[in-house]
């Protein structure tokens, strides 16, 4: 799982920094589901477990916890990708209210 | 073991006997037999590598960059169109620390098409970090591939070794070829500190926000400015071992020299030639080639231009709208010397026309009869 408390990583200095582009971190803290105006929400009583939503998901914000789908919406953008998929359409988008 | 071979066939033998782990390569004119006979070395078990096929430059380049990520010493070829189609990703493997060697077929851009030699390809790539080799013999492209891949290791930073299409590539020469237990005492294995491996997860290359991206380029030039050293280090100890100094230039004639010209690749080999003809005709001409491009050898370059009268840039490669870039740069070296000598620049040999001892006589000809020149760019052999 994702460590969503992880201290923001900030080099005081280029020395102690690796020339390589390497785990700086940037995506513990640039939450990208703050860019999302639909929200998909599942309907596990019409859920298949078939994990198509899961494969298909690009970010990917999709976890399967004990066969079933769980949205991670500190990342997920929205796409409607999932929906779109779900052979039992089940995943509903909906509108988020600021 | 001595051999006649061609040009593109000593970059293949350079990355053999580097123990290259993955080639990932897409075939062009005038490159093709660098591949082409890897992929055989591969096949038959020559060579324990990983040969990738891919669908364009761009995968190539991309291809090289995963194998280098995992720890692989990594190779690839190419030239021209096939150049340009990977630039995003040379970017990728500068910015992102992958020493890769690479070489490129001096090409000239398209339209119109051409397979002959200028070095427009490469030199619009001179910004993208990597360092560049532009070599005059095919002893000198087999030795640099070997030394470029210790360089680049050291550093973490991708190299391109240049030739010049036709009249390197597919020229045969005698070479040189060193035995593969003297090329593994001087290129150790490749076992870089930082690697994609599932023991050590890392996310390579991920987003970089202004308050560290800076520091990344800050290092990237800071380490690139270590390299005209380490060249001229490896560079010796290749001679320890193999007879034959690798630098950063190649100095002839220049100590005393009234005329001097600078120039690169195979026309710096011709310059000599034309140099030795001068000499007998009574001027005292000189020849300075630049092998390493990028970094520039600042130090040395100003050092050996400073002290001649005159200094004629040859360039196969323009500028558009500016001049050749070689002048550009050694113009741009001696700015600021309280006695630079006075420099002309001459374009020649665009598109594959050949540069023959005539052209440097003609061109020393323009030089001596003028204290400097009247204009700023000198076509030499142009049609005009």
């Amino acid at each position: 799982m994702k460590d969503k408390k992880a201290k923001k990583i900030v080099f005081k200095s280029a020395e102690e920094m690796p020339a390589m582009v390497i785990s700086i971190g940037s995506q513990t803290h640039n939450l990208t589901g703050a860019w999302r105006n639909i929200r998909p929400e599942i309907d596990l009583a019409k859920c298949l477990k078939c994990g198509i939503c899961w494969k298909f998901c690009p970010e990917p914000s999709i976890d399967v916890v004990d066969e079933w789908p769980v949205v991670d919406y500190d990342y997920c953008k929205g796409c409607g990708i999932c929906a779109e998929e779900c052979p039992a359409k089940c995943i509903a988008m909906v509108e988020e209210r600021k | 073991m001595k051999k006649v071979i061609m040009g593109n066939h000593a970059l293949s033998f350079g990355a053999m006997l580097s123990r290259a782990r993955v080639i990932s390569a897409y075939p062009i004119t005038p490159q093709t037999q660098v591949v082409e006979l890897l992929s055989e070395m591969c096949a038959e078990g020559t060579l324990d590598a990983k040969f990738i096929k891919v669908e364009s430059e761009h995968s190539a380049m991309a291809s090289c960059i995963g194998a280098s990520v995992a720890g692989a010493r990594t190779f690839t070829a190419t030239s021209s169109q096939g150049l340009a189609l990977m630039h995003e990703m040379l970017h990728w493997a500068s910015g992102g620390r992958h020493p890769i060697v690479m070489g490129n077929i001096n090409r000239s851009m398209a339209p119109g098409w051409s397979i002959w030699t200028d070095q427009n390809d490469s030199l619009s790539e001179r910004d993208t970090g990597w360092m560049q080799y532009y070599c005059a013999s095919n002893q000198e492209v087999l030795d640099t591939v070997i030394q470029a891949f210790k360089v680049s290791e050291a550093l973490m930073i991708p190299a391109m070794v240049i030739l010049d299409a036709f009249a390197l590539s597919h020229t045969y020469e005698v070479v040189d070829v060193p035995d593969q237990a003297a090329v593994d005492q001087y290129l150790p294995p490749f076992e870089p500190e930082i690697r994609l491996t599932p023991s050590d997860p890392h996310a390579f290359g991920g987003l970089t926000g202004p308050e560290h991206y800076f520091e990344l380029r800050y290092k990237l030039q800071k380490d690139m400015e270590k390299a005209p050293a380490l060249i001229e280090e490896t560079g010796r100890e290749y001679e320890k071992i193999f007879g034959r100094y690798l630098g950063l230039v190649d100095e002839y004639q220049c100590a005393d020299a009234d005329l001097l010209f600078v120039t690169s690749g195979t026309a710096g080999f011709t310059a000599k030639v034309a140099v030795d003809q001068l000499r007998a005709e009574g001027v005292k001409a000189g020849n300075l080639r630049i092998k390493v491009l990028r970094p520039f050898p600042f130090a040395t370059i100003r050092k050996i231009v400073g002290r001649a009268k005159k200094v004629a840039v040859v360039d196969r490669n323009i500028s558009y709208g500016y001049h050749g870039i070689f002048y550009q740069e050694v113009k741009a070296a001696l700015c600021g010397e309280p006695k630079s000598p006075p420099l002309f620049g001459y374009i020649t040999g665009l598109g594959g026309r050949d540069i023959m001892p005539e052209s440097f006589k003609e061109i020393a000809g323009h030089a001596l009869a003028r204290d400097r020149a009247d204009e700023e760019i000198v076509w030499i052999g142009v049609k005009k």
